[in-house]
Parts: structure tokens; C-alpha cells; sequence
């Protein structure tokens, strides 16, 4: 179908921190056991996009992703991973691969999002309206349940919602402004609203970071604007802004049709796409490059930014804060199940049969437990996610958390809605309580934490 | 053999049983028929002008003359050729063509017209009710024949004052036989009122029925002579009367003879319309066959959710749920290997309704064509000739699956085949792939392009100075014509009728009023108020049919008529590639539907849009047609790029430029 996908797979990232570490990239974060990176090459693979460019930041977290995804998918995806140094965002990583781009269409996915929205719609809107840009957008998810939210956690998510504008289709973006600036007042243009007539102002949506480019234009943007950093705050507000008064060199339809009203009747390809043109409804785009007077001289030159706004049956969610981390976790094994490729037990959880469970201990629903892990007696697991060789002493409570591969755990401990990573230990009778413990973080016996995070002195 | 397949070669046979008495009455012979539904002659009354608009008047046919020509005696062979499609028929039609000539064909004569169809088949009906027949059966001859009589003493019926003079003469006899028939015609005389008037309505339903019946029927006297003969002699022995027993004995020893004429007329004629099969496109699939739709079901690419409350005229006409087919298709887009992206794209746009309008949809689809024959290689160890055929098939019915083609698309694509079929075999295949493309390219451009031209052309000569022309929604190529004559100077006003859902018509009310066309714009609704101060109606079509049925958006047949009424010349902008053979009597058979949500919603009347809610109720079932026919009687030209024609001219256009797409 000629598009090329590109997995920005990030690097280390530092909203994450307790979580991430030298040992884990961002893209490594375990979902349900498994890579969260996985999720989204999974999805591109049963959409039979097995060729990919998978971006990362660092060449020691590329070193270790391409480690994974060479073992994990030897021969089932054609993985090119590539290294960029850090810091250069988004829009640099796609500068610094700018060479491997050969495709019409390039589809930039971000490496931390797991959904179940096939690409194909946001490819298939993109060229149903030869777009220069199109964007998945998604509802807002809602942020952490009442009982395993952190308080400190959800006022940031709070804030960093978008305000996207929609033509009265919803087919068309008109206007972007995310996070900070959001904050002030918002600028619309003028000619836009104009052209339009009406707009949907809405906030209830969330870029979901899957993009569909135009790859000519891409290419034209990021070498043009050496300032841009980032896709979301930089490009992709850059193309709504100018969609009215391209800048663009667009091949193809477009300028055909923009093409001089005078010598139309000679060449026919001109009539054919007039031809074309007027049995199609036209949007606002192609009737504000005619000018007023529908039969302007120099007709103005136009791009289209679409979007696709994925349904609310839909499952989409970005792993970019450590609450949409225990949320993901905790849908994946709960309510997006489908998205985990685990078949579920009667009883609604996943105990591998290497598991060793003590007497009396019981795995609710919701659950998960990892290969090779032992519970001691009289421990109880509910809505929570247990990596692989973890050691539960007796009497432990693990409730709404996530503990990771290679954890010790004393007995009498009571973990509530935590993230605790690999190789840490916790000694007997710790209470944690919303907390995040750090790669091999040793938490002393008896200690009580609630919403703090706790991780190794850097050295 | 799919029984279905027959039913529109049949029609025009079949309408013409109405015309000649005998014919009725040979079907019941041959088998048995359904409910009757249909209205005799005397309830519709033949000076009305008021037709409904199912009914269509009778088609200016060759063998309708012949029969009205002939005597009784001799019209009663005619009814077996009924079963032979006679449009296709050379011999049927040189023969009969002196008779066509006379049987002026005058749209006030075939306004008039109009009953006799649904009489023949209505006494074919009773006839069968009771199976004493033959007596009822003289009688409704004469009965048809009386019904006949304003027809063939209407004022400009030439021919047909002749023809009734003999059947006056005849008449006595008639009469006579009708004495002896006695007690079963009256009862049958009680019957047909209380059944008629419900049923007026309905009456192309019916037909449509009937017609069913008579193949049916055609097949059991193709097959089973002894049936027949037996349900003859059966008939026979009650019959008393000689002149009504000839034609009777003929059939009785039918096998032998008449029926064995048949057969060898038909043995004539099997293997041309076999070929003609090979050519022609595929039946359409007939949605109320729960089998066919089953297997269709599993070849489609694209997941369809047919409607629940389909109204049940137009059940064989597809039907989906909508907005289940994009997304679905969208979400497919990486697992459609086959297809290639232009042509994925084209089938998405007109699905999402993007694309619209027979020449548009026609240039994109050949487009996509040649793009994906510019990228297409041949796979080792086939040929391209024929690789090539199976991969424009593949394009074509996901193309189908997304919308149902239109008739001039599907002449383009038949072109397109034929002429890689055609590629000779030495070439290479980076020349055949250029000599394709520049045959798509040139058909574009002569068929359609350069096509439209001429038809402004032509058009524009009917454009006088003072003139007020109306249009119906928004055709292209009369869009091009109201331009020209506009830029040649003409001075003259034009009256845009538009209709609900799509308001097409407000596009080219823009486009004209901006370059200063002095418009009015008005609904389909007032139609009739703004007919009066109309001088000329320019209407555009998306085919026209060999019987010269014009297929056009739906409303046209409307604004036709009442321009007919009101005696305002009809013109028809329609390229000649979208001729085609097929004869179309009604608007039911082929058809397409549309999103039934826009005829119930109504944009920006949140107060009225409580219909929308209910689309999910049972008893609610709504009915968004997108074409409908108009019948040649109100169409007094077409304009195409080979001149301007009357519609009797259509079969001469497609016979002889019809086989020019093949060999271009």
C-alpha cells in the first residue's frame, strides 16, 4: 500500500524515572509481562506492516531493544532499529532517519502506545482525502480509579489535556494547542474560521501519536524548519496553521487542480480533474482556493490535516506517566484483555502453571502471575500483576499493583496500588501504599511508605 | 439456469401479452400463475392522462404493432413467441418493422396505451381462477377488445382505426360466442371490480409477478410438452366454439408442430444470446435470495450488515446498514494485499460518497485502472492477458462491494476487457502495458471529454434567446451546455429544481449565479407551479436504455412528466457510452438504495428529526431510491455526441456504435 511505519520507541525517559532505568528503556516497561513495546509491533503486524523502522533515543537503549525485538520477533517482522542521540525529540529522530524514507506515506507511531485501533483507518483516511497530514485522536482516558489513583499523579494528568479544533465533519483538524499553552488564551485564525464558517472547539480528545505523513511534505518541513523538535508541538501545529496558505510543494492532485483556469480547456487532464472536482463535495479547502469569486487567478494553494477519531469501544491509551502505567496494566489484565494475548482462566486471571502457590493463598480475578514465581501461605492478590521468578513470603497482600520480575517480597507485607520493579527486595511486614519502588531497591523490615518513591541513589 | 436471469429479456414479450388477447390466455395454458392483482381494463379509464408513476406506458414495440395488425386467428400464434426476447431479435424485428412504422407512435396514442398490459394479464389471471377457461377466455377477448376500442379510435390513432374496423367486423361473433360462454363470464365480471381498486397501486408489483409466472411458465411448456397438451385437451374438451378451438388444437399437438417451431426458433437463437451473455455484465445480484447473498457474503472483502427493515418491493436490491462498510473497510487497509492502493482509494471515496456522479465515478475508476496497470508485472508462468483479466475482475468486484456499479461503468470496464483481451501476443509486456493505458486514456477523452463537447454543441442550438430552461439537481454536461450558451451570448433564464437529500441542484445554482445566469431555484415540490413559464427542460442521465428508458437520478422521471404535461420539450445530455442494450421497463428491477437515515433526517431541524430515533422500529421502513426511469414517451430527444436522436433511435445507436467500444 506503499506506506512506511516508523515506531518511535523513545529512549529513557524521565517522567517515568522511578521506573525506568538504565536496565529498562521506556519501551521495555512491562505490560502485563510484556514489552510494552510489543503491543503496538504487534498490532502493525496483524496488520501485515512487517517492515519497520523502530527509532530509539541512546544507542544503549537501542542496543537493548534491538536485543528484544531480535529475539522476540525473529522471523515474523523485519525490524530496522535505529539509534538517535537523545534530546533531539521527535521531529529530530525523524530528521536523522530522513534517509531511509522512500515510501509515499510514512505512518509515525509511538512506541508507547497500546491500543487495539488498527492502523489502517488512519492510513486509509489519509489517502481517502490525500491529506498532508492525519492524526488519531482518542477520548481522554479516564485517569486511574478511585481507590489506586495518587493524588499528586492525577493533578498533573489533569492538566495536560488538549484543545483540538474539528470542521463540523470531523474530518478535518483546524486548529491544535496542547498542554502549556492552553493556559492562555486561545488564538484561532481568523481566515480558517472564515473558510470553515463553523468549528467544534473540544477538549475531551487525546492525540494518540499514531500520524500518517505525507512524506514529501514531511521531508520538506523538517529540513525547512531546523528549529522543530517535536511532532505534536511543532509540525503538526505548524501544518493546521498554514493548511489555508501552504507553503507546501505538493505533487500530485492538489496542485493539478490548483492548476490555471485559463488553459483548461486545452490540457485534459486539467478538465478530468475539474471533472472530478465538481462531482465531489468540496471542502472548505478546495473552496477557499478558489477565492471568493470561485474563479480567482492565482488560486491559493491549500493542504489538507485530517483526522481520525478512534471510537469510545476503542482501546487506546499512551503509557507516558506512572498512573497510565497502572492503568494500562490494569486494563490490559482486566477490562482490554483482548489486547494482552493471554488466554484468561475460569477465573478471570492468568497463573502460569510453573507458578507455585502456597496453602491457603488466593489469586483473584483480574490477576496475573508470572512464570516460575512462588506465593507463600495466606497471601492474597487482587487486581494486580506478578512478573516472573517472584519470591512472596506468607501473609503477603498485594492489591491494585504491579510487581515486576525477580522481586522478593518478606512475608506479612501489604503492597497497595505500587509499582514495585525488578530485583527490589522487600523485607518482612513493609506497607506500601502508592508508592514506586525503583530496580533493585532494598526496602528496609517494617517500614511504612505511603505516595512516596522510593529508588537507588544515582552514583 | 438461474430463472431470474430471463426476467428482463422477457419483459417487453411479456408486456405485449397484454396487447394481443390470445397471449393471456396461451400462459394460462401453460402453466399456472399467482395471485391476481392486477386491475382489468375497464377500471382504468383510457382517456386519463393520470398514470401512476410505476405504470409505465408500453414500449413502441415491433411485435405490439404486428399483433394489433393482425387478425384474431393469426394474433393467436403470435402468443408463443412471447417467450423469446424479441429486442435482440433481428428477424422478429425486420419483420414487424413496416408495422412499426405505421403504428405511429404518438405519445398521446401511448399514454392511451397504457391499460391493455395490465388487462391481458389480469384476464390471464381469472382465467386461471377458473380452469373452465376457454369460454372465459372468448370472452375476454372481446372484452380486450372493446377495452381497446378508445384506444383505436383515439383521434391520431391511424393505424389503429384500421385495425378496429376489423375487429368490429369481427365483433358479431364475438358477441355470439360470449352468449354461449353464459353464467362463468358474469361471475368472473363480479369478481374483477372488488379486486381491481386495492390493487391499482401495486400494479407494476404485480406485473413483475406475472412476469415471473410466464417464464415459469415458459419452462414448463419448454419442457413438458405432454403437461401441456394434457391441460389442452382438457380445455378442448369444453370448447365449443371453432375459431377460439384452432388456435387451441395447435397447441394441442403442439409438440409436433407450433411448439416444435418453437424450439427451433429458439435452437436459432440460443447460441447469439449465449454470446451476448459473455458480453453483457453479470446479472445483478438479486438480495432477496438468502443463498446467493450467503456465498456473496463470504467472497466480499468488505464486511456488509445488511439493513433490517428493508421495505419489501426492493428487497433484491442490496441494502446495508450504513456506516458499518467504511470503518470496516478502513480498518482493512494493510490486509488487502491484492488491491492495489488507487484502486483501494477510489473504492473508498465512493463509498464515503466523495465521488459521485456516472462520468466521475467513471474517469476515477479507469483511472485507478490504469494506475494499476502501470505498476502491475506478470507473475512468472502466466500470461498477462489473462492474469491481468482475473485482476481487473478482482478490482471490479471490490468495486462493487463498495458501491454497485453504474452502466457506463460497466461498459467502461467491458471495454477495458476486451481490449486486453484483444493485446496481441507479441508484445512485449511494458508495450502492452502503455498500449492499455493509452486505451484508457483515449476512451476517457473520446468517450467521455471530447464526447461532451459535441453534446454542448449540439446542446447549445437549442438554446434560443428569451428561452427558459429547467433543470433537474445537477448534470455535468448540462452544467457545460447552460456555460457555453451563456458565453455564446444567449440571453436566457434558468430554473434549477432541486430535491431533498443531497440538494446537488445548489452547486450549480452557485456556479451559474456567479457568472451572472439569471436563476430561479425551487424543490421538486412546485415543479408543477414553475412548469408553466418553462420553455425547454435539460435533464442529464446516468444511462439510457435500448427500449429508450432514460435511468437518471431520482425526481427526473417526475420533472419528465410534468413537462410532458405541460408540453415543454424534454432534452436528455447523455453520452452514448452510456447506452445500453438492456431494456428497462420500471424503476424497481434495477436500482440502487441509498442511506435511508437521509431521507429521515433533516439537517439543522433538531425539532423534526424525531423520526431519526424510531429508524430502528419495526413498522417503520424507509426508502431512499437513488435512480429512477423515465419512460420514452416523455422525452422528446436525446442529445448525444452522434447527433440528436429521438428515443426509437437508441437500439440503432447501441447496435451500431455500441460495438465500436470492442474494436476502437
Amino acid at each position: 500500500m506503499d506506506f512506511q511505519v516508523v515506531v518511535l520507541a523513545g529512549g529513557f525517559s524521565k517522567t517515568l524515572v522511578p521506573l525506568v532505568s538504565k536496565e529498562v528503556p521506556k519501551a521495555l516497561l512491562p505490560v502485563a509481562n510484556r514489552p510494552v513495546l510489543s503491543y503496538v509491533l504487534e498490532l502493525l503486524e496483524q496488520n501485515n506492516l512487517k517492515d519497520l523502522i523502530v527509532v530509539v533515543e541512546s544507542e544503549s537503549a537501542a542496543l537493548l531493544i534491538g536485543g528484544w525485538i531480535s529475539s522476540a520477533y525473529v522471523d515474523r517482522l523485519h525490524v530496522e532499529v535505529a539509534a538517535v542521540p537523545e534530546e533531539i525529540g521527535t521531529a529530530g529522530a525523524l530528521r536523522a532517519i530522513d534517509h531511509h524514507l522512500t515510501a509515499s506515506d510514512i505512518l509515525v507511531v509511538s512506541g508507547d502506545l497500546v491500543c487495539d485501533v488498527p492502523p489502517g483507518v488512519v492510513a486509509a483516511t489519509h489517502r481517502r482525502h490525500d491529506a498532508v497530514v492525519t492524526a488519531m485522536l482518542c477520548s481522554n482516558p479516564v485517569s486511574g480509579s478511585t481507590e489506586s489513583g495518587s493524588s499528586g499523579v492525577k493533578d498533573k494528568a489533569k492538566k495536560r489535556y488538549n484543545i483540538i479544533g474539528l470542521d463540523p465533519t470531523k474530518q478535518f483538524l483546524l486548529h491544535v494547542a496542547a498542554g502549556v499553552e492552553v493556559e492562555k488564551d486561545v488564538r484561532v485564525q481568523k481566515s480558517i474560521l472564515r473558510a470553515v464558517g463553523q468549528m467544534d472547539i473540544r477538549a475531551d480528545l487525546m492525540d494518540a501519536h499514531m500520524y500518517a505523513f505525507k512524506r514529501s511534505v514531511l521531508q520538506e518541513v523538517l529540513n525547512k524548519k531546523e528549529a522543530f523538535q517535536s511532532l505534536r508541538r511543532d509540525v503538526l501545529p505548524y501544518l493546521v496553521r498554514s493548511q489555508l496558505r501552504s507553503e507546501l510543494l505538493l505533487n500530485g492532485v492538489q496542485s493539478e487542480e490548483n492548476g490555471n483556469d485559463k488553459d483548461a480547456s486545452q490540457n485534459p487532464k486539467i478538465v478530468l480533474s475539474q471533472l472530478l472536482a465538481n462531482a465531489s463535495t468540496p471542502s472548505f479547502h478546495e473552496l477557499h482556493a478558489l477565492g471568493p469569486n470561485g474563479f480567482s487567478l492565482s488560486p491559493r494553494k491549500t493542504h489538507k490535516c485530517c483526522v481520525y477519531i478512534a471510537s469510545n469501544s476503542n482501546y487506546c491509551v499512551r503509557l507516558n506517566t506512572i498512573q497510565a502505567f497502572s492503568d494500562i496494566n490494569r486494563d490490559v489484565i482486566g477490562d482490554a484483555s483482548h489486547l494482552s494475548g493471554y488466554s484468561f482462566s475460569a477465573q478471570n486471571n492468568i497463573i502460569d502453571p510453573s507458578a507455585v502457590l502456597g496453602s491457603k493463598t488466593t489469586v483473584g480475578p483480574q490477576c496475573m502471575l508470572g512464570e516460575g514465581s512462588q506465593m507463600g501461605d495466606k497471601c492474597s492478590v487482587k487486581k494486580s500483576v506478578i512478573g516472573r521468578h517472584c519470591r512472596i513470603g506468607s501473609n503477603v497482600k498485594i492489591v491494585n499493583s504491579i510487581v515486576m520480575n525477580h522481586v522478593t517480597i518478606g512475608d506479612g507485607c501489604s503492597i497497595q496500588g505500587s509499582v514495585v520493579c525488578s530485583n527490589v527486595q522487600l523485607l518482612e511486614r513493609v506497607v506500601l501504599k502508592d508508592c514506586q519502588v525503583g530496580a533493585g531497591f532494598v526496602v528496609t523490615a517494617g517500614s511504612e511508605h505511603k505516595g512516596e518513591s522510593l529508588a537507588k541513589k544515582e552514583k | 439456469m438461474d430463472p431470474r436471469r430471463y426476467s428482463r429479456v422477457i419483459d417487453p414479450k411479456v408486456r405485449q401479452v397484454g396487447f394481443c388477447p390470445r397471449s393471456g390466455q396461451v400462459q394460462n395454458q401453460s402453466g399456472p400463475t399467482g395471485p391476481s392483482t392486477s386491475p382489468p381494463v375497464s377500471h382504468i379509464s383510457p382517456s386519463s392522462n393520470s398514470l401512476s408513476p410505476v405504470m409505465i406506458p408500453p414500449p413502441r414495440h415491433p411485435s405490439d404493432a404486428a399483433s394489433r395488425a393482425v387478425n384474431v386467428p393469426a394474433a393467436a400464434t403470435t402468443p408463443l413467441r412471447p417467450r423469446r426476447p424479441s429486442f435482440d431479435d433481428p428477424n422478429n424485428n425486420s419483420s414487424s418493422t413496416e408495422q412499426l412504422v405505421v403504428s405511429s407512435y404518438n405519445p398521446d396514442e401511448s399514454v392511451l396505451g397504457t391499460s391493455p398490459p395490465f388487462s391481458g394479464i389480469g384476464d390471464d389471471r381469472d382465467g386461471d381462477a377458473e380452469s373452465e377457461f376457454s369460454d372465459n377466455s372468448v370472452n375476454w377477448i372481446r372484452q380486450n377488445d372493446s377495452g381497446r376500442f378508445p384506444l383505436s379510435l383515439a383521434p391520431d390513432g391511424r393505424f389503429d382505426s384500421a385495425a378496429a374496423k376489423e375487429k368490429q367486423s369481427k365483433k358479431p361473433q364475438v358477441g355470439s360466442r360470449k352468449e354461449r360462454g353464459g353464467g362463468q363470464t358474469a361471475e368472473v365480471r363480479n369478481d374483477l371490480p372488488s379486486e381491481s381498486k386495492p390493487l391499482k397501486e401495486k400494479t407494476s408489483k404485480a406485473e413483475r409477478r406475472a412476469l415471473q409466472e410466464a417464464q415459469r411458465a415458459v419452462k414448463a411448456a419448454a419442457k413438458a410438452g405432454g403437461n401441456k397438451s394434457k391441460a389442452a385437451s382438457l380445455s378442448a374438451h369444453e370448447q365449443t366454439d371453432k375459431a377460439a378451438k384452432l388456435p387451441l388444437q395447435r397447441k394441442d399437438d403442439g409438440p409436433v408442430t407450433s411448439s416444435a417451431a418453437v424450439s427451433e426458433r429458439r435452437g436459432g437463437e440460443r447460441p447469439p444470446e449465449k454470446d451476448r451473455k459473455k458480453d453483457a455484465p453479470a446479472p445483478r445480484m438479486q438480495f432477496d435470495d438468502k443463498n446467493r447473498v450467503e456465498k456473496a457474503k463470504k467472497r466480499s472483502v468488505v464486511k456488509q450488515t445488511e439493513a433490517r427493515n428493508r421495505v419489501e418491493l426492493f428487497r433484491h436490491l442490496p441494502q446495508y446498514e450504513h456506516g458499518t462498510q467504511l470503518p470496516d473497510l478502513e480498518s482493512k487497509f494493510f490486509q488487502l494485499d491484492p488491491m492495489h492502493p488507487s484502486i483501494y482509494k477510489v473504492g473508498l471515496q465512493y463509498l464515503a460518497g466523495d465521488i459521485r456522479g456516472g462520468n466521475a465515478r467513471c474517469v476515477a475508476m479507469l483511472q485507478a485502472f490504469s494506475e494499476a496497470i502501470k505498476d502491475y508485472s506478470t507473475p512468472p508462468e502466466k500470461t498477462l492477458t489473462r492474469d491481468l483479466t482475473a485482476k481487473v475482475n478482482n478490482f471490479v468486484s471490490f468495486l462493487i462491494e463498495c458501491r454497485p456499479l453504474s452502466i457506463s461503468m460497466g461498459n467502461a470496464i467491458r471495454f477495458l476487457k476486451s481490449r486486453i483481451a484483444k493485446l496481441p501476443i507479441t508484445l512485449s509486456e511494458a508495450e502492452a502495458k502503455s498500449s492499455l493505458c493509452s486505451d484508457i486514456e483515449r476512451f476517457i477523452n473520446e468517450k467521455i471529454v471530447i464526447a461532451e463537447k459535441v453534446i454542448v454543441e449540439h446542446a447549445v442550438t437549442k438554446i434560443q434567446d428569451g428561452d427558459v430552461l429547467l433543470t433537474y439537481g445537477s448534470s455535468a454536461v448540462v452544467e457545460m451546455v447552460i456555460l457555453h450558451a451563456h458565453k455564446l451570448g444567449k440571453q436566457f433564464r434558468v430554473v434549477i429544481v432541486d430535491s431533498r437529500p443531497r440538494f446537488e441542484g445548489q452547486a450549480l445554482l452557485r456556479k451559474l449565479v456567479k457568472i451572472g445566469v439569471s436563476c430561479t431555484y425551487t424543490h421538486i415540490n412546485a415543479v408543477s407551479y414553475i412548469m408553466r413559464e418553462v420553455t425547454r427542460v435539460f435533464l442529464g442521465a446516468a444511462s439510457v436504455f435500448s427500449n429508450g428508458t432514460v435511468y437518471s437520478r431520482v425526481g427526473t422521471a417526475c420533472v419528465a412528466m410534468v413537462a410532458h404535461a405541460f408540453h415543454v420539450p424534454v432534452l436528455v445530455c447523455c453520452e452514448a457510452y452510456k447506452f445500453h442494450e438492456r431494456v428497462l421497463l420500471d424503476s424497481i428491477c434495477s436500482n440502487e438504495l441509498g442511506d435511508p437515515d437521509a431521507i429521515s433526517k433533516v439537517p439543522g431541524r433538531m425539532d423534526i428529526n424525531s423520526l431519526h430515533d424510531g429508524t430502528n422500529k419495526e413498522n417503520l421502513q424507509l426508502l431512499n431510491l437513488m435512480y429512477d426511469a423515465t419512460p420514452p414517451d416523455y422525452i422528446s430527444m436525446i442529445v448525444t455526441e452522434y447527433g440528436m436522436i429521438p428515443t426509437t433511435s437508441v437500439p440503432v445507436i447501441v447496435r451500431e456504435y455500441g460495438r465500436e467500444h470492442l474494436l476502437i
